[in-house]
């Protein structure tokens, strides 16, 4: 082929292939073209290999980029696809079937909390969110807006500069010249800080449908805050919303969850999220506060669900645990999974109120 | 010395005992001739680092390793005074006496004898030369940014020096186990690719190359074993319960350990007393020592 035609022809491919959403931005295109300029663009094998390594920036991204490569250049030498990511997002909505009573929230956000009288919060604090009117529970998800979180910290191997503590040779060298060298002002300094990542597990199977939604405002609540973190829905399978709830305004970003979220209200095996979440994204927990929020209702089994928390208690720096259950009279934990967690479990908190909530927001704030 | 097509890079790197697949050299070789930065992802022991290690010997090159950790920040990677020599040299200007000038005490404090070159700068300096930033998604956002910075132009200012620029620009070879997601502009500057664990028979032939003294039939079995556990193989029950499983370093060491215990082949007592370099959490080596009598069958 001439060369004209040859660079055409790459040049639909990136197109094809931006198309199928992989992000073939213009530079990427001419790395692309770089390297087939120096392949030879004659041999398919180095054209694959060429295209997937500049065009392509995640496992993703490889899989798009097989199936459009093929359908322009025909089948070629197939390579090995890494697994599959966790970041596939089925096209499925499943959000309205139990959305609605969180109340839709496009254009109801008139101020009429405010007016609320005192005594009135006092006793919404208390009540159980399953039980409220939607009414109710939208005011609720306004409180929740209204809560100040405060992100736990942790040292970190940075120094700030501080009144006392280890000498900083550079400042009080720097000081020291000023003066031509006559030793003056010693400067210290102390390790910094930096928020801590709080990590959340949201169980939203059948059993806690009442509470995923508000425990999800929560958690948006939480991360928006601080910047700093990761949240997670724990179903038939485990699914990555940090993004999705990465919307300030927590009504969309909520809608966005519930698209992200294949797997509403359906069945759980926690056991086995667990686990994918710690082969996946076990740097996540590491170190960080991890939130799980679920009754722990898990069927069959729950060896592995005993394993994992044991490995993510290891792992993490604190593990709370939150069941809806617990803050209610006449409670104990005596559900199988329950009592197969709690050994490893470092702050065991309620959370079906507002008032739970709140003392959540405080464990982590302490954590 | 430059190697001019993927496949004599492939048999370079053989040669040091790295066996890569056609794409992977393809990559490879790209990376050196664009003079982009080669970024590896994948599982961890699926030999990411060890592709730098391998490129800078098969290249006969330095290697400037830069391990990132959480909270590492430019004067660990880049360069840092030593300001206890540096107080050290103005207490003598001032002992000798010398009416020096303010200006002139200060310009020879930042004398190269002071300076600490840090893995970045020490790569730019000996270059040709391979840097590996190892485990890229440990260090935060503004060392990202930093580092793009760096990778964009091969050049560091210091403000009290000059400028460092590569005569050649070095091979970077960036690790990433994917724990966060690495900003869009940096993966843009690289080349990317992705490291799978091996099949049996590159696997097979990699033990025989990195330990010839392992016996073959010993070499096929263990392989064999380790791709159960692994779960690449078909019907594997007990590899997809593990929480680690094994890289290919833990093959080899296996492989080693079992030849030092005298095996030729592979057996039940020997695999259960050598267990612990293949799996390295109790739970897994329970799980292993469980089903080892139907793996070796």
């Amino acid at each position: 082929m001439n060369d004209h035609d040859g660079t055409e022809i790459l040049l639909g491919f990136t197109r094809a292939l931006r198309a199928a959403g992989v992000a073939a931005t213009q530079d990427r295109a001419h790395g692309f073209l770089q390297a087939t300029a120096i392949l030879g663009a004659a041999d398919a094998a180095a054209t694959y290999a060429a295209g997937r390594a500049t065009l392509c920036a995640g496992p993703d991204d490889l899989r798009r980029y097989d199936q459009v490569f093929e359908a322009w250049f025909g089948s070629t030498a197939r390579m090995p696809v890494p697994p599959v990511s966790l970041r596939t997002v089925s096209a499925v909505s499943t959000l309205p079937e139990t959305e609605p009573q969180a109340g839709d929230g496009a254009g109801e956000e008139d101020g009429d909390v405010v007016r609320a009288q005192a005594s009135d919060i006092e006793t919404l604090r208390h009540r159980d969110v399953a039980d409220l009117s939607s009414a109710e529970q939208e005011r609720v998800a306004g409180l929740i807006a209204r809560l100040r979180p405060q992100t736990p910290r942790r040292p970190t191997p940075r120094q700030d500069a501080w009144r006392r503590g280890r000498v900083d040779a550079h400042r009080t060298l720097r000081a020291s010249l000023r003066h031509l060298g006559e030793p003056a002002e010693i400067h210290y300094r102390r390790r910094g800080e930096r928020p801590r990542r709080v990590v959340w597990l949201i169980d939203v199977s059948g059993s806690m449908s009442d509470y995923a939604d508000v425990l999800l405002r929560v958690a948006h609540r939480v991360s928006t805050a601080g910047g700093h973190g990761a949240v997670f829905t724990l179903g038939t399978r485990l699914t990555d919303i940090t993004r999705a709830l990465r919307h300030r305004d927590p009504d969309r970003a909520l809608v966005a969850a519930g698209e992200a979220v294949p797997d509403w209200s359906g069945g759980t095996r926690l056991g086995d999220n667990l686990q994918a979440f710690l082969r996946r994204h076990l740097g996540l927990a590491r170190g960080a506060v991890v939130v799980v929020a679920s009754d722990g209702w898990e069927r069959g089994d729950t060896t592995l669900l005993e394993e994992q928390t044991a490995r993510l208690h290891r792992l993490a720096h604190r593990v709370v645990w939150l069941n809806p259950h617990r803050g209610k009279v006449g409670y104990e934990p005596l559900q199988r999974g329950i009592v197969a967690v709690l050994p490893h479990v470092d702050d065991f908190v309620a959370g079906h109120s507002l008032a739970t909530y709140e003392d959540l927001v405080e464990v982590i704030a302490r954590a | 010395m430059e190697p001019n097509s993927p496949g004599v890079i492939a048999e370079r790197l053989a040669s040091t005992g790295y066996l890569a697949d056609p794409e992977l050299a393809t990559v490879t070789f790209l990376a050196v001739k664009m003079q982009r930065p080669l970024l590896l992802e994948g599982e961890p022991g699926t030999g990411k680092t060890a592709l730098a290690e391998a490129i800078a010997e098969a290249l006969d090159l330095p290697m400037v390793r830069l391990q990132c950790y959480e909270g590492i920040d430019s004067t660990q990677a880049l360069y840092d005074w030593d300001f206890a020599r540096q107080i050290l040299h103005l207490r003598a200007l001032e002992a000798a006496g010398t009416d020096a000038e303010v200006e002139e005490a200060e310009k020879s404090l930042y004398d190269e004898r002071f300076l600490l070159a840090r893995p970045v700068l020490a790569a730019l300096r000996r270059s040709p030369s391979v840097l590996l930033v190892d485990e890229i998604d440990r260090a935060d956002d503004e060392f990202e940014a930093f580092l793009l910075e760096v990778l964009s132009t091969y050049r560091v200012t210091i403000p009290e020096f000059g400028t460092v620029a590569a005569a050649v620009p070095p091979i970077v070879v960036l690790t990433s186990n994917r724990t966060r997601e690495l900003h869009d502009a940096l993966k843009r500057r690289c080349l990317y690719h992705w490291i799978d664990h091996p099949g049996l028979d590159r696997e097979v032939e990699i033990v025989r190359r990195r330990a010839p003294e392992v016996s073959e039939t010993l070499a096929r079995q263990v392989v064999t074993v380790v791709q159960q556990l692994r779960g690449t193989d078909s019907g594997a029950g007990a590899a997809s319960a593990l929480l680690k499983a094994p890289g290919v370093a833990e093959t080899l060491d296996w492989a080693r350990a079992l030849h030092h215990l005298g095996a030729l082949e592979l057996d039940l007592e020997s695999a259960a007393a050598t267990l612990g370099a293949l799996v390295k959490h109790r739970e897994d080596g329970d799980r292993v020592r469980a089903a080892l009598d139907r793996l070796l069958a």
